[in-house]
């Protein structure tokens, strides 16, 4: 114990090693490249597939940070790190998607109107 | 409202602002000035500023800093019950046909600034101060985390109190409710200083709470005493640790749902304006994420005392401390999932409404935990009647009305008949009143001979 | 590791040279985690507001006719890149290399003050085709979540500057390591912020 904290201190635990950001910042750019070629190139997937691709890798992405950039990992801190990360993790998807779940629900009660915004926008692919 | 009228440096607030007409502040104003005027001439004839300076403002002891904050919470609750004072005996005079004697702009401010000092400068300010107290004497450290910060918080919060208090002679406060939902708050509804004053109060108070929130778990997180383990902190130490959690996850959202309104106000954007797109339910929906999650950030730490009071005065270890620890847990998460209860009557739909009344109704299922754990702590103790004991008992059976009010609130069709109406103003005066103010009663009183070194009268 | 662990470790950590016993006692590591991640629900509260916000365009202009792919690809690379070099220059402050510690912390803060650069351009163009944030509930949200985003890594340069000086006058000691650290952390979460703004404000929104 004694000897794995003070030599992890020095390198792999808490600041990581030369792999260790090699191999995030190759799957980073990786995550990254792929889902501004299927924009840029205009890859021609269902509108829903795409939006699912590109926020799933963001999600894999964000993982892959906190692994290899942020070193989040079981024993960091006794693991408080980690639990303090999934517990932020909880809140933002209450968050987000109960924002959405709720505020949805009243447009469609409350505002028949709402549809007037997107058939007035100048909103178009010609843009 | 356009922007040119805002000054950069005081914002809406003029001259023509400060309210020599109002014979009622004029009055106040005076007494402040001639009470104030006496508190330093007493400190300089008794020579008390440098001690004053070194001993408690620039202070980083966490003892001290504790008992600072509960000043701060009783000076406000001073300034809190004379707004509610204010307030019924305007409503007792305006009867019958009669106008009373506060014009309509001056009540809106008095209604306002009960709801605001009284959560954010009293009840927070308690169990802040209860929470830097005693917690870290209960783990066996020295002092919290970050000392420097601990004491930066709480000038942070004391400045938003100032701010709230210099509004009342020096321009207006917000006319708008506690929460200042918009559009009344945004610029085209009120277009004068009392709502800047409420939005930067509020912010600055909210970023020291938070920062005060870090401090303390990373206090409860690495100052514990060698071989303390979670499973062995006190009660009141656990309560403290959910309490701080809660400040961290729900007061971000608070400070980003400000910061929009500021926008709003300040530069003319358009999230909770009518025109232009906005919309003024979003402020409703965040601000509640961090409201919900706010009460409870009030009443955890009160479980806490509760549970350090009724175990010492019934000669008991506590009934069941495993299953008090997870309930705290579980009233932890689940007071993020039932915001909506706070607006079913704007326009959910029966799914959503449904979803965050269940929500609701389970919140009782810990809640209730707790009060037969202290039941049963009392049951066949050798219980001391002393003073935080009446507090405690007194706490039981007001806590109890106002939580079973709650249980009937979370029902939405009751919802429907209930709001705007006393039954919800008497359900959250039952938790609140009954709920943290007896309970800091009975924290101030238990932990009084440890701050001051004598016990209090019992009689 | 219980805190009797850390006990233990005391007297390891005189025998080492340079090395840090600060920051593994020190509640700064975690604190400042914590913070992260407060401000990360902030984050959140605002990427809900332009979640809700983001389609009402109020007859102005939207994402189609605003946002550029490339360009937005250009500014996610110098902050992927500064992240990277961040990390050099973390490696070689563990090594005890003062002067590759600064070039390569100077060269994170270029990329950071290009990636402020592009985004300031990015906005001025906005409001000068007449999409400021006062345009539109959508535009509002865009401002307030990117700017914020920006004003963090505006931050993070001049906390990067300081501690440059800080490293320059006293050296890697135990306080500047944990300071580099706590920075590190600081401005890898700012990437991390970055990875839901490019995908959820700008890719998703050009689909």
């Amino acid at each position: 114990m004694l000897a794995k904290t003070h030599n992890a201190h020095g390198a792999a635990k808490d600041h990581g090693t030369m792999a260790q950001l090699m191999i995030g910042f190759a799957l980073a750019a990786l995550l990254t490249i792929i889902p501004f070629l299927l924009i840029i190139a205009e890859v021609e997937i269902a509108r829903t597939t795409l939006i699912g691709i590109i926020m799933g890798l963001g999600a894999v992405q964000i993982v892959v940070h906190l692994v290899y950039f942020l070193h989040v990992n079981r024993s960091a801190e006794e693991g408080w790190t980690l639990f303090a990360s999934i517990f932020a993790v909880l809140i933002l998807v209450i968050v987000l998607a109960g924002s959405l779940w709720v505020m949805r629900n009243m447009n469609e009660n409350m505002m028949p109107m709402h549809d007037m915004d997107h058939m007035t926008s100048l909103q178009s692919q010609q843009g | 409202m356009s922007i040119e009228t805002i000054s950069p440096l005081f914002g809406r607030l003029s001259l023509d602002w400060i309210p020599y007409q109002e014979p009622i502040l004029v009055g106040t104003f005076a007494a402040v000035a001639i009470g104030g005027f006496a508190v330093l001439v007493l400190m300089t004839y008794y020579g008390l500023w440098g001690s004053f300076w070194r001993d408690w403002v620039t202070s980083v002891d966490h003892k001290k800093i504790g008992i600072m904050y509960m000043v701060l919470g009783f000076i406000m609750m001073v300034r809190g019950f004379a707004d509610a004072l204010m307030m019924r005996a305007q409503q007792a005079l305006a009867a019958g046909g009669a106008e009373g004697y506060l014009p309509q702009h001056h009540f809106d401010q008095v209604f306002t600034a009960h709801g605001v000092i009284m959560i954010f400068f009293v009840a927070m300010a308690f169990v802040t101060g209860i929470m830097n107290f005693v917690m870290p004497t209960q783990i066996g450290a020295r002092d919290v985390a970050f000392p420097f910060l601990n004491n930066f918080s709480f000038w942070m919060t004391v400045a938003g109190a100032l701010l709230v208090n210099i509004s009342l002679f020096v321009g207006e406060f917000a006319r708008v409710g506690w929460l200042a939902f918009p559009p009344l708050s945004g610029a085209s509804f009120s277009t004068g200083p009392g709502m800047d004053y409420y939005l930067w109060s509020l912010q600055i108070a909210g970023v020291g709470t938070t920062l005060s929130g870090i401090n303390l778990i990373a206090t409860i997180i690495k100052m514990r005493a060698p071989g303390m383990k979670m499973m062995d902190m006190p009660v009141f130490t656990w309560t403290a640790l959910a309490t701080n959690v809660l400040i961290v996850a729900a007061f971000p959202v608070l400070t980003a749902t400000l910061a929009l309104l500021t926008l709003d106000r300040y530069f003319g954007m358009h999230f909770f304006t009518n025109d232009f797109g906005g919309n003024p339910m979003m402020y409703i929906n965040l601000i509640w994420i961090w409201g919900h999650p706010e009460v409870y950030i009030l009443i955890i730490p009160i479980f806490g005392v509760i549970s350090e009071v009724v175990a010492t005065f019934s000669g008991k270890p506590l009934f069941g401390y495993k299953t008090m620890v997870w309930a705290t847990a579980c009233i932890m998460v689940l007071s993020f999932i039932v915001w909506l209860h706070h607006f079913f009557t704007m326009g959910s739909g029966a799914n959503v409404n449904t979803f965050f009344g269940i929500t609701t109704m389970i919140i009782a299922v810990p809640t209730g935990v707790k009060i037969f754990n202290w039941l049963f702590t009392l049951y066949k103790g050798r219980v001391r009647l002393e003073l935080p004991m009446y507090w405690t008992i007194g706490f039981l059976v007001t806590f109890t009305i106002g939580g079973m009010t709650g249980v009937l609130l979370a029902v939405p069709p009751v919802d429907f008949q209930l709001h705007n109406t006393l039954f919800l103003v008497a359900h959250f005066h039952n938790v609140i009143i009954g709920g943290v103010v007896f309970g800091v009663y009975a924290a101030v009183t238990y932990w009084w001979p440890k701050a001051f070194g004598f016990k209090l009268n019992d009689t | 590791m219980t805190p009797l662990d850390s006990t233990q470790l005391a007297p390891v950590m005189v025998v080492n040279d340079h090395d840090h016993g600060a920051d593994h006692d020190s509640p700064t590591q975690i604190g400042f985690w914590i913070y992260l991640m407060s401000d990360c629900i902030i984050f959140g509260a605002l990427f809900a507001t332009y979640a809700v916000l983001g389609g009402r365009y109020a007859g102005g202009p939207g994402p189609l006719d605003l946002f550029e792919p490339e360009f937005v690809a250009v500014e996610t690379a110098l902050l992927l890149f500064s992240s990277v070099t961040f990390g050099l220059a973390m490696l070689q402050a563990v090594k005890g290399n003062l002067n590759r510690t600064l070039v390569w912390l100077a060269v994170t803060g270029v990329l950071g003050a290009g990636f402020i650069g592009m985004e300031l351009y990015e906005f001025r163009h906005l409001i000068h085709i007449g999409a400021g944030p006062d345009r539109s509930a959508f535009l509002s949200a865009f401002f307030a979540l990117v700017g914020t985003h920006g004003l963090h890594v505006t931050g993070g340069i001049i906390w990067l500057v300081t501690l440059m000086v800080q490293i320059k006058m006293h050296g890697l000691i135990d306080a500047n390591m944990r300071r580099l650290a706590t920075l590190s952390m600081f401005w890898h979460f700012l990437d991390l912020i970055w990875i839901g703004v490019f995908s959820f404000v700008y890719l998703v929104r050009l689909v």
